[in-house]
């Protein structure tokens, strides 16, 4: 039945193409919101045990000569995937029913980077996997160039070309386990030893060709400038999931078709992870573009899921699945914020114009919003950042120590730069006396309220960081199983 | 051997010729007889297909002149398709003065690719080249008031007629060796002797001769100004066609005729023979081609460039030097030609409405025509390889046979260099979209006049050609497992 995410979103694209544009969005909607609720239904019909093996859901051969097939399973890990993707589907329109031209093709891109999204967590072809992957690239192209703002062309070009430039490693990469192991099958070729003279350079050629969409160090530049110059429903889905396409494809690819390339690599991703946890979290505590602190401080978050990859041991791999989840949401409300509830009102995100606005008392709503995605961002208890970043930190701890000690630092820039956003942006410094009373209200009706669909988008976002957050067990209880059963780990 | 038989076995090249002249005539006795003309051309075209799928599925005649077997039978057919596209597309263009003759020399090169495609002798072959070749000529050099037009003739006549004679060249060294022209007994000639300098230039020679009809660098100049300055048509079909059976009849050569002297391009593992050297064209064609796509601002002269690159890429295959790397490279050099013909197809539309092929031209096209704008769409991204569109399949299939050729991925050389073209070209193709779907100004408000003739017959042939294009790319098994059941 989960098929059905992948194939609904695409008739649903297509739908929001050819009918007339006053059904678009509302198609757009629908189409996301069944995909939510089929992903719901299976995760909450489905039995624990069923999840922690890669189960084949469907299997039909697609082009027999070279052996590849149509084939698509399921387990804890992509079952997260497929959530998370649900969720900030439905709240990334709920963001984008603002956008006032040429909606038809806007859904339409949107829809179809969901559907890849879908198509790559259910993927057990290699091939098919491939095709999802690359089928996201060029969507993102268009929705940023025709829809984004800041210095959108160089944004929408450097994001394209550095995806593409990664697809091009992953294809050597995947081009080699096929003809080596004679199979496009992941199950199949997850039981098939590879030489380890291959897998020392075919696992760091496949996880770093996968790794730069993740927005690895030294390859993250791409991301801070992509999610800037995005419209927001762009940067919600490009570092909501777009990013965890990397990771994810690198979990379930790279390292568990070479496990001893991976055991000779992992403290060299580790060494990355930590650089880009703290070097992002730096940078951010310097930028005055609202939407490049959020992007930079994505790139810091990715970097705990790659650490936890990095661990090896089943508690470090399931918090950075747990991560995924978690900063997929956390994201999306960031972004959403930034992008829909600030910008669309105030045409600026520069920090220090908006100090000047008084922005807490003329859209209280969005300093809310704002002040529970900070938290959650900087992982205070009872948020799903903090859930998440504690396992991989417990998982780290048993394999690199000193790893942990500099990314404690790291988590203390985190909060710092997070802080300074939140006070720049809505607890300005200006005083309300020193403008004139009429000034303060004419600032107030200056700003459109924020709308239904904001908040339902926005609320919806912040109970699953909180739900998570609060009871974590509800996805590691699936993720742990299938992390365990997978074969890198020791 | 009767002479009935014969005729029957060469029906469909017969149907081809007949209609030919019928069209000839039509446009001597007629004015203005463009509908008609193109009426039963295009009906000689389908008689032509349907006599094809009549034919005996396996038959030899004179050593090799005339070959019916299943991949002559479906290149024939695609050829057949692809000069039907053709002349849909002229159907839109400015009315040229004689549309008989041209579209007989339409048929006559076709003519020229089904006897490529279906012989598999020295001798026979050259005459199909030069009977493709001149007619080719006459079409680039077709619109007579255009400066282009004749420039693009006139180079491509210079660089094609010594293409031309290095090919007999080399064809007068290997007969000289062989003491024949059919390609499968000079395989067993070669097969008793080593490589010998005397063969080796024969082998060269004949390979440049090649290299020119398929736009290989570094004997790829003609291609974009023919590309630019010939009529929509013409040049469609020189991209299309004309490459489709070159790369046919180039890889019944290497593979049939010149199978014992195979050499190896393996990185470390350099054995003497064709294949290095083709594995040399190609390293040179996605270089040049690829790099110098990229400084481009005319779309026509963009496809040429990067025509070169593609080049580069179909000839991994026969580098990879078996069947499969064969079937690959049809498969590949089939979706690129249905893409080519779209390409231009849309390219021809915009000239007319713009009066140019430019970047500028195609500047916001998308509100103008939403529908071409995502054929065009369609073109350009599986040019550059992207899924689910044939172009992604095709280079998946092609560089995965050149990685299974070689024993220890000794053409991964050669794989990553191909990776690394498609990477630099995803740039240039999307510089066009970006000027199609992203730069809002348009430069014409609205057509230039309504005396145009109606173009949605070129509208229909492009969106089809697309259809096909994403077809292809989903389903790809329809025309892969084809191309490798027909190839023994």
């Amino acid at each position: 039945m989960i098929a059905w995410t992948i194939y609904l979103t695409f008739v649903g694209a297509v739908l929001a193409l050819v009918l007339p544009r006053a059904f678009a969005q509302w198609i757009a909607l629908l189409t996301t919101i069944g995909g939510l609720a089929l992903g719901t239904v299976v995760f909450v019909g489905t039995p624990i045990a069923d999840l922690a093996h890669f189960t084949t859901i469907m299997g039909v051969p697609w082009v027999p000569a070279l052996g590849m097939n149509y084939h698509l399973a399921l387990d804890g890990v992509s079952l997260t995937m497929v959530l998370v993707t649900g969720i900030s589907a439905v709240s990334t329109v709920l963001f984008s029913w603002d956008v006032e031209h040429r909606q038809n093709e806007f859904f339409f891109w949107l829809l179809l980077v969901v559907a890849g999204c879908y198509g790559v967590f259910l993927s057990a072809d290699l091939f098919l996997l491939f095709v999802f992957y690359e089928l996201v690239i060029v969507p993102k192209y268009f929705l940023i160039a025709i829809f984004g703002s800041t210095n959108k062309e160089y944004g929408a070009m450097k994001l394209t070309l550095y995806s593409f430039f990664g697809g091009m490693f992953v294809f050597v990469g995947i081009l080699v386990a096929y003809v080596t192991g004679g199979s496009l099958d992941l199950n199949q070729l997850s039981r098939f030893e590879f030489s380890p003279q291959l897998q020392s350079w075919a696992f760091p050629v496949l996880f770093l060709g996968f790794a730069v969409l993740a927005g690895i160090w030294p390859l993250h530049t791409w991301a801070p400038t992509g999610h800037a110059a995005a419209p927001t429903a762009g940067s919600m889905l490009l570092a909501g999931i777009v990013m965890k396409l990397g990771s994810y494809a690198g979990l379930r690819v790279a390292m568990n078709l070479f496990p001893q390339g991976f055991q000779m690599w992992s403290k060299w991703i580790a060494v990355l992870a930590v650089i880009g946890i703290v070097y992002a979290a730096a940078v951010a505590l310097r930028q005055r573009d609202l939407k490049f602190v959020i992007g930079y401080s994505s790139v810091s978050h990715m970097g705990f899921v790659l650490l936890g990859f990095a661990t090896a041991n089943a508690l470090g791999v399931s918090g950075a699945v747990l991560q995924m989840f978690s900063h997929g949401v956390i994201a999306a409300l960031l972004f959403a914020v930034a992008g829909r509830m600030i910008y669309r009102r105030t045409h600026t995100r520069q920090l220090d114009a908006l100090s000047q606005m008084n922005l807490s008392h003329a859209i209280p709503f969005a300093a809310f919003t704002f002040v529970v995605a900070a938290a959650a961002s900087m992982g205070i208890p009872g948020f799903s950042g903090f859930a998440a970043e504690i396992t991989i930190l417990i998982g780290a701890w048993k394999t690199y120590p000193i790893a942990v000690w500099i990314v404690g630092a790291g988590i203390v820039l985190v909060a710092a730069f997070t802080l300074r956003a939140l006070k720049l942006s809505f607890f300005g410094e200006k005083e309300v006396e020193r403008e004139t009373p009429e000034g303060t209200t004419l600032n107030r009706e200056e700003f459109n309220p924020v709308t239904i669909p904001e908040k339902i988008g926005a609320c919806m976002l912040m109970l699953a960081t909180l739900a998570v957050g609060l009871y974590p067990k509800l996805l590691l209880d699936r993720i742990m199983p299938a992390v365990e059963t997978m074969r890198f780990l020791k | 051997m009767s002479y009935l038989e014969l005729l029957k076995l060469a029906s469909p090249e017969a149907v081809v010729v007949l209609t030919a002249l019928v069209v000839l005539s039509i446009g001597l006795l007629a004015k203005r007889a463009m509908f008609a003309c193109a009426f039963v051309a295009g009906l000689g075209l389908i008689i032509s297909i349907g006599a094809i799928l009549l034919l005996p599925s396996n038959k030899t005649l004179f050593g090799g002149m005339l070959v019916v077997s299943p991949l002559t039978s479906l290149f024939k057919i695609i050829c057949l398709a692809l000069a039907f596209f053709t002349i849909l597309l002229t159907q839109a263009e400015k009315t040229p003065r004689h549309p008989g003759e041209y579209l007989a020399l339409v048929l006559l090169a076709t003519v020229g690719l089904m006897l490529l495609v279906g012989s598999e002798e020295l001798l026979m072959i050259f005459i199909g080249l030069e009977l493709l070749g001149l007619s080719l000529y006459v079409m680039a050099a077709f619109n007579k008031t255009d400066v282009r037009s004749a420039e693009a003739g006139l180079k491509y006549f210079l660089f094609g007629s010594t293409s031309s004679a290095f090919t007999l060249f080399g064809i007068s060294l290997i007969y000289g060796m062989a003491g024949t022209t059919g390609l499968a007994s000079i395989s067993q000639r070669l097969a008793a002797t080593s490589v010998q300098p005397l063969l080796a230039v024969g082998i060269v020679m004949m390979l440049i001769g090649f290299a020119f009809k398929i736009a290989a660098a570094p004997f790829h100049l003609w291609a974009p100004d023919a590309y630019q300055g010939a009529p929509v048509p013409s040049a469609a079909f020189i991209a299309s066609g004309s490459k489709v059976a070159s790369f046919v009849v180039l890889g019944k050569i290497v593979l049939i005729g010149f199978a014992p002297v195979h050499g190896s391009a393996g990185w470390h593992a350099l054995v003497a023979g064709w294949s290095p050297m083709l594995a040399a064209l190609a390293a040179l064609s996605i270089v040049v081609g690829n790099l110098v796509a990229l400084s481009q601002s005319n779309v026509r002269r963009l496809l040429a460039y990067s025509a070169v690159a593609h080049a580069g890429y179909t000839l991994i295959g026969f580098v990879a030097g078996d069947r499969e790397g064969f079937s690959a490279a049809l498969f590949y050099t089939t979706v690129y030609a249905i893409t080519l013909v779209g390409a231009f197809g849309v390219v021809g539309v915009v000239r007319r409405e713009t009066g140019g092929d430019n970047f500028s031209n195609f500047s916001g096209l998308v509100s103008r025509s939403p529908l071409l704008a995502g054929c065009m769409a369609v073109f350009m991204l599986s040019l550059a390889g992207i899924p689910p569109l044939a172009g992604f399949f095709g280079k998946f299939y092609l560089f995965s046979a050149a990685l299974h050729a070689g024993p220890n991925h000794s053409l991964l050389w050669l794989v990553a260099l191909g990776l690394g073209g498609s990477f630099v070209s995803l740039y240039y193709y999307l510089l066009v979209l970006r000027a199609i779907f992203v730069d809002a100004t348009s430069l014409v408000d609205a057509p230039l006049g309504d005396h145009i003739p109606s173009d949605s017959l070129q509208r229909a042939t492009v969106t089809v050609l697309a259809a096909a294009v994403v077809f292809l790319g989903v389903m790809p098994n329809i025309l892969a497992s084809r191309i490798l059941a027909a190839i023994p």
